[in-house]
């Protein structure tokens, strides 16, 4: 009875806190980050070769910018397809942590409509819905596909407006655009390590990161560098953590 | 507004090793659990990818070291990632970079 009780009033409290389209307004503040993150996406997906449908069709299956700047990237340089998308595995496999993070709040739920809660997790999404978390105690299935769902047609909007604006740009090199994916990952990685605070650890990483692969590249060519770098790296890290 | 097979191929391929660590968590982690070395080794993976990138576009050029005193790129990442520790702007960092090379590219070319 009381618990009945105490349940009702929260939920009274959180009156229309819940809904989808309230998961659409809490978006709002990340959209900027989107639309020019993935318009930038679209212009150099564009000046890398792909056409407009296959810009479209790779904003909509596979919806993470990093991702989409690497495939572009390897694209233009001939990269073979099999280490293309070993690296964005790689690349993506952060989201283990941001959906483990994320799985306590939606256990209530049939494995299937948490999978397409999980489906559209980004970066922005995860921090937008864990700050919801930390006020609300709870998220609601409705608000997080609102949120979810803004978030994947205005980076499919940005990506088709920079694939569209891309065809009159012959030279990205002279505007500077290659060099977003270098900029996009510097800041990422600045902003991931100011967040977690283990300086020391995660310089060890970061360094040893660098230098296997710059040997490794070359020695072995650019498709399996990051590849082993991030393997080696991440073993690294866990065994320095151990041992400390 | 063709789509190449080739395409194609690498896209449903990006598409589904992006897809499986977005859902799996969230569907399995009720009944399972990741080994806790597990949970360690991921969450070193991120700086590690991230710096790995970052090592490859800046200091070489289609596989082969970049000497240190023609390197254009290196010169406009340092001060890339001097913005994003004052700014913490994923954006801002972006396009600090963007311009940033832009304007070292036209001064030295």
């Amino acid at each position: 009875m009381r618990e009945q009780n105490i349940r009702m009033k929260a939920e009274a409290a959180l009156g229309g806190e819940d809904t989808f389209l309230q998961g659409v307004k809490d978006c709002i503040p990340t959209l900027l980050g989107y639309l020019s993150i993935g318009f930038a996406a679209g212009v150099v997906e564009k000046t890398a070769g792909l056409s407009v449908a296959e810009i479209a069709l790779m904003s909509l299956c596979l919806y993470a910018g990093s991702a989409q700047f690497i495939a572009a990237g390897m694209m233009a340089a001939n990269g073979s397809a099999s280490a293309i998308i070993i690296t964005i595995f790689f690349v993506n496999l952060r989201h283990i942590l941001l959906s483990a993070a994320l799985s306590p709040y939606f256990r209530h739920l049939p494995g299937v409509r948490n999978m397409l809660i999980g489906a559209l997790l980004t970066d922005e999404t995860f921090g937008v819905a864990i700050n919801e978390a930390a006020r609300q105690k709870r998220i609601s299935e409705r608000w997080m596909h609102g949120l979810n769902i803004t978030a994947y047609s205005n980076w499919f909007l940005a990506n088709i407006a920079g694939a569209f604006f891309g065809q009159w740009i012959a030279d990205p090199e002279k505007f500077g655009l290659d060099f977003a994916l270098p900029a996009m990952f510097s800041g990422l990685l600045v902003l991931s390590m100011v967040s977690r605070k283990k300086w020391v650890l995660d310089s060890v990483v970061a360094v040893s990161a660098v230098v296997i692969t710059v040997g490794v590249s070359i020695a072995f060519g650019a498709n399996i560098g990051v590849i082993a770098a991030t393997v080696m790296a991440a073993t690294i890290g866990m065994v320095v953590e151990k041992w400390k | 507004m063709e789509v190449r097979w080739e395409v194609l191929l690498i896209i449903l391929g990006a598409a589904l090793v992006t897809f499986l660590p977005r859902v799996l968590p969230l569907m399995l982690l009720s009944r399972l659990a990741l080994p806790e070395w597990g949970v360690r080794w991921l969450s070193h993976v991120s700086i590690a990818v991230m710096a790995a990138l970052v090592g490859q576009e800046v200091l070489l050029h289609e596989g082969n070291w970049v000497s240190l005193s023609s390197n254009v790129e290196l010169l406009a990442a340092i001060p890339t990632f001097l913005v994003a520790l004052k700014t913490r702007s994923l954006l801002g960092t972006v396009v600090f970079g963007i311009v940033a090379i832009m304007l070292l590219r036209y001064w030295l070319a």
